[in-house]
């Protein structure tokens, strides 16, 4: 495997060699940073950190200073693990990755925050179709769920009832996105169809082998 | 680099750039666009008003429309679509409005636009 931390630029359209007009997304990604490795000998697992973003010295706490200070490296704005580079990758402390760690028409994968929507109904938030019709004396239950479940048995609501609430803001990860495109002096990887989140959000990419 | 300049040289790497003479809405062009039958490829032109330009550089698309036996037909195509093969200008129009809209409620003679003198 390999992985990359990145930002989302924003979606394009391209056409491709048949003439489509394909959708895609423009990340920049990279260059990280090995801010730390995790071995099973002394932290029980073995990972390695990536760090992506400058950030300001003084906009950073004296220990997270000192972190990544030890890489030789500037203060960074995201910092996160990746647990499945394969045993005998050679990633050394300090090394730096940029997005030739991925190869034009592979297939990776791409983690994201999606957008949040607020507290949204069962209709938009579970795909409820309403209840009935807008007429013949229907009255303010256009959007409503329904039904909860039976009465006097079980006399309970069950777990896991989809409702009303919170939407959006998750962790989602979109799987087999085909890269299009690497321009590795920019940083820029493109790839087919949409990702998690607002443009400027932050993103994991990684590969699987 | 920001954003807005990242954005840029992605979306300048991936289209391929063609030559094509300036328009915009209240001209009248034909677009030369290539059709696949099968197995044979061949190119049908298409006249009419430009109504429309919208879109920014790498993603411009423009709508034309004409009347095809006194129905109104509009299509809109991408600048940069592999299959046009020729755009021509035939005739500059004078409009004050970037998107005549409004050609699509007028028939007959009311539908004319002026000839630009400059």
């Amino acid at each position: 495997m390999s992985g990359l931390i990145g930002k989302k630029i924003g979606m394009t359209s391209v056409f491709d060699a048949s003439g489509k007009n394909v959708p895609c997304t423009v990340i920049e990604a990279g260059p990280c940073v090995v801010t730390q490795i995790r071995t099973k000998e002394i932290d029980g697992y073995d990972a390695i950190q990536l760090a992506f973003d400058d950030k300001k010295e003084k906009h950073t706490s004296k220990a997270l200073l000192g972190h990544f200070a030890k890489a030789k490296t500037t203060p960074k704005k995201m910092v996160a693990e990746f647990t499945r580079f394969e045993p005998g990758h050679q990633k050394k402390f300090g090394d730096t990755l940029t997005c030739d760690v991925f190869i034009e028409g592979e297939f990776i994968d791409v983690v994201g925050t999606s957008k949040g929507k607020g507290f949204q109904g069962v209709v938009k938030r579970h795909g409820f179709s309403g209840v009935g019709q807008a007429t013949h004396g229907q009255h303010n239950r256009l959007r409503a769920p329904g039904s909860l479940g039976a009465s006097s048995y079980p006399s309970r609501v069950f777990k896991g009832m989809r409702m009303a609430g919170r939407m959006g803001g998750n962790r989602v990860k979109m799987i087999n996105l085909q890269v299009m495109k690497l321009i590795p002096e920019k940083n820029i990887v493109i790839v087919k169809g949409s990702v998690p989140g607002p443009n400027g959000s932050y993103l994991i990419l990684e590969r699987w082998s | 680099m920001n954003q807005a300049e990242i954005m840029k040289v992605a979306q300048g790497s991936m289209i391929e750039r063609k030559e094509w003479p300036v328009f915009g809405a209240g001209d009248t062009v034909t677009v030369h666009y290539k059709i696949k039958e099968g197995n044979k490829e061949r190119i049908q032109p298409y006249q009419g008003v430009v109504i429309q330009v919208k879109g920014d550089e790498t993603v411009r698309t423009f709508t034309v429309r004409k009347i095809s036996g006194n129905i109104g037909v509009e299509r809109i195509f991408p600048i940069h679509s592999p299959f046009i093969e020729k755009i021509e200008v035939n005739r500059r129009g004078h409009v004050r409005r970037a998107r005549i809209f409004y050609l699509r409620d007028l028939r007959g003679k009311k539908a004319r636009i002026k000839e630009r003198k400059y």
